[in-house]
């Protein structure tokens, strides 16, 4: 029963004081409106990202060393992996499929267009692992292509449209891939896919370019990956060997980092908050420091004034958090709709969650911000604050 | 003192001395007091102002500790109680009535009186035995419900004897009561304060300047520049 007779005190005192209160309060709603934006901000920003990556870590993408002499004489070649070096890497990982691509680019005419896309080569039976089909069928004979989603819609190609390559010949669309977004080993959105052994004599070259090894067990990855190194590396670094797994959480730890530092922002209106409660509390313990003395000298002990404030310093902050925490959803949704023009990220728990933090943000820093006028009302000499004016 | 055979003191000053440190340099408020006062008492504490009838009062109400020698409330040394201690001993055993009324400006005058039983019992619902008590006040009772902003002086300082009373304690203590009152007013506390001395048995310490105020007391105490004259 105790406690209610002190949270009474603080509520009249916050109601006779209204407008300080609400002035105090307006602060801990632009606080928690913002720290939890900002978040939101942060959270649909990385979710955005993470969406429009293809790669899942199963991924370890081998690469020729660039700046080693790969075995190539003079005349500036570029450096590519040999059927020899392939072999060991199918060894080293079996049963885990190994997949060599080549890669290049060329000019193309479609109809009666001219453009520059990417063109990879690779084994009719190892696309379905790497890539999904949108329309029509995977590639069979060497006389087809599959057009990557984008280059097939700035080119207007359809199944069965035909795409000419200069002096290779002249190619029929047998499929559209689906979009694949943004990957760490190939990215057939602004290109074609063909026939490994037309990218030979079309092209006139035997070695690979790259090559990618599909992890079944995900937590074989590393392993997988000192594998080839030992491999292939053992007496000069031949190859480089990266894994998606490891890019992935690099990128999405930048991502988190990024997310913490817009919150942080956010978090600098809710100090400033905070400081604007210190002030209203210090100036309602200056202003009752007769009417403290007198608490104090019939009988009310210090923990008892102390608790007087701390609740008036919580009615603020929990006022204050609970309406920044409704208005931070509209808050969420306009910066969401301002700088990613989507708000799909927001209804989802890791963004609402902010809405939690950004509650108990602005309640702790409203308890904080009480503690020391709460601790200086409660020390007064009561002589001498009964001797105040 | 005239010490009743086999009474004990309710308070006892000796050798109590206190003194304020300033940047001026120290204020000798009391100069080694030695005084011991019995349950029943009605007493006068007289002298100039400045004079440290105050200072008096408020180590007699535990507000505040000696700054040499000793002083025993209800036969206990009040330098060796910790601060929630003397809280305590000021809420369940010790009245305040002072020149101001400080009543509290956020409750009713209801509220005001039930406000040290509702911290000693914890319990909210005391309202009965406070009415009560506010009617033998003779305050009239539509003016329960009123904040102090909108009461007399005289209706203020009923409301404050009330809130001093309504815990039982042993000691009242009052500082000026009549001070902020005109003499007709006065004189209706003091009839209150002498009623509760004689039917009630309160030992009652009052502070004043007024000798027709001081002719209620049994007990006139004079104090010039800190020393009991
Ligand atoms: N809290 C205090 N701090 C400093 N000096 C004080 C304090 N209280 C009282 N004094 C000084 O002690 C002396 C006695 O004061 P007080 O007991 O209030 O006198 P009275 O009540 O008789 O007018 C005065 O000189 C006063 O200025
Ligand atoms: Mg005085």
């Amino acid at each position: 029963m105790q406690p209610s007779l002190f949270f009474d005190f603080a509520l009249r005192n916050v109601r006779l004081h209204w407008f300080r209160s609400l002035l105090a309060i307006i602060g801990i709603v632009i606080g928690v409106v913002a720290i939890v934006s900002m978040g939101i901000l942060g959270n649909s920003l990385v979710l955005a990202i993470s969406d429009s990556l293809s790669t899942v870590g199963d991924s370890v993408i081998i690469t020729p060393h660039a700046g080693g002499m790969g075995g190539f004489g003079p005349g500036g070649s570029k450096e590519l992996l040999t059927e020899r070096m392939i072999e060991q890497i199918r060894r080293a990982v079996a049963p885990d499929t190994t997949i060599p691509i080549y890669s290049g680019s060329s000019r193309m005419t479609i109809g009666t267009e001219d453009t520059v896309g990417v063109v990879y080569g690779i084994k009719p039976d190892d696309i379905p692992i790497l890539l999904e089909i949108e329309d029509g069928a995977y590639l069979k004979g060497s006389s087809g292509a599959m057009a990557g989603a984008r280059f097939a819609e700035e080119n207007n190609l359809k199944v069965g449209s035909r795409i000419t390559i200069k002096d290779k010949g002249s190619l029929r669309v047998v499929g559209i891939l689906k979009e694949r977004g943004m990957g760490f080993d190939i990215n057939p959105d602004y290109g074609i896919v063909v026939e490994d052994k037309w990218y030979q004599q079309s092209y006139n070259q035997q070695d690979y370019d790259m090559a990618i090894v599909k992890v079944r067990d995900l937590t074989r990855i590393e392993q997988t990956k000192e594998v080839i190194e030992k491999q292939l590396n053992r007496r000069e670094t031949e190859v480089d060997v990266i894994d998606t797994k490891a890019i992935l959480e690099t990128l999405l730890t930048t991502f988190g980092q990024i997310s913490t530092f817009t919150t942080a922002i956010g978090g600098i209106s809710l100090i400033v908050a905070g400081v604007s409660i210190l002030n209203i509390m210090m100036m309602s313990v200056t202003e009752r420091i007769k009417e403290i003395g007198v608490l104090r000298s019939i009988g009310t002990q210090r923990r008892e004034v102390r608790s007087i404030f701390l609740y008036e310093a919580l009615i603020l902050g929990l006022i204050g958090s609970i309406i920044g925490g409704l208005l931070s959803i509209f808050g969420g949704y306009a910066i969401s709709l301002l700088m990613l023009e989507t708000t799909e990220y927001l209804f989802v728990p890791s963004s609402l969650i902010y809405i939690v933090y950004g509650i108990g943000f602005g309640i702790g820093t409203s308890l904080l911000s009480g503690l020391y006028p709460a601790w200086k009302a409660s020390n007064l000499n009561p002589i001498e604050a009964l001797r105040h004016e | 003192m005239s010490a009743p055979p086999g009474d004990e003191a309710i308070i006892q000053f000796r050798d109590v001395t206190k003194i304020y440190p300033l940047p001026g340099g120290d204020v000798v408020a009391l100069d080694h007091v030695s005084i011991s006062l019995y349950p029943g008492d009605f007493i006068a504490i007289m002298g100039p102002s400045g004079s440290g009838k105050s200072t008096l009062l408020n180590l007699m109400g535990c507000l505040d500790t000696p700054t040499s020698g000793t002083l025993f409330i209800k036969g206990k040394d009040v330098s060796s109680m910790t601060d929630e201690e003397q809280t305590g001993l000021r809420r369940d055993h010790i009245g305040f009535i002072f020149q101001q009324f400080n009543l509290i400006p956020l409750l009713s005058a209801l509220e005001n009186v039930q406000y040290p039983l509702i911290l000693k019992t914890g319990d909210r619902t005391c309202s009965l035995q406070c009415v009560e008590v506010l009617r033998s006040m003779d305050l009239e009772e539509h003016l329960f419900t009123h904040k102090p902003s909108e009461l007399s002086g005289g209706q203020q300082q009923r409301v404050a004897i009330a809130r001093a009373l309504v815990n039982d304690p042993e000691i009242l203590l009052a500082d000026e009561p009549t001070g902020n009152l005109d003499t007709k007013t006065g004189t209706a506390i003091m009839d209150l304060l002498k009623d509760l001395n004689e039917k009630k048995g309160k030992t009652i310490i009052m502070v004043t300047h007024d000798p027709g105020v001081a002719k209620f007391a049994h007990r006139i105490i004079r104090i010039v520049d800190g020393k009991i004259s």
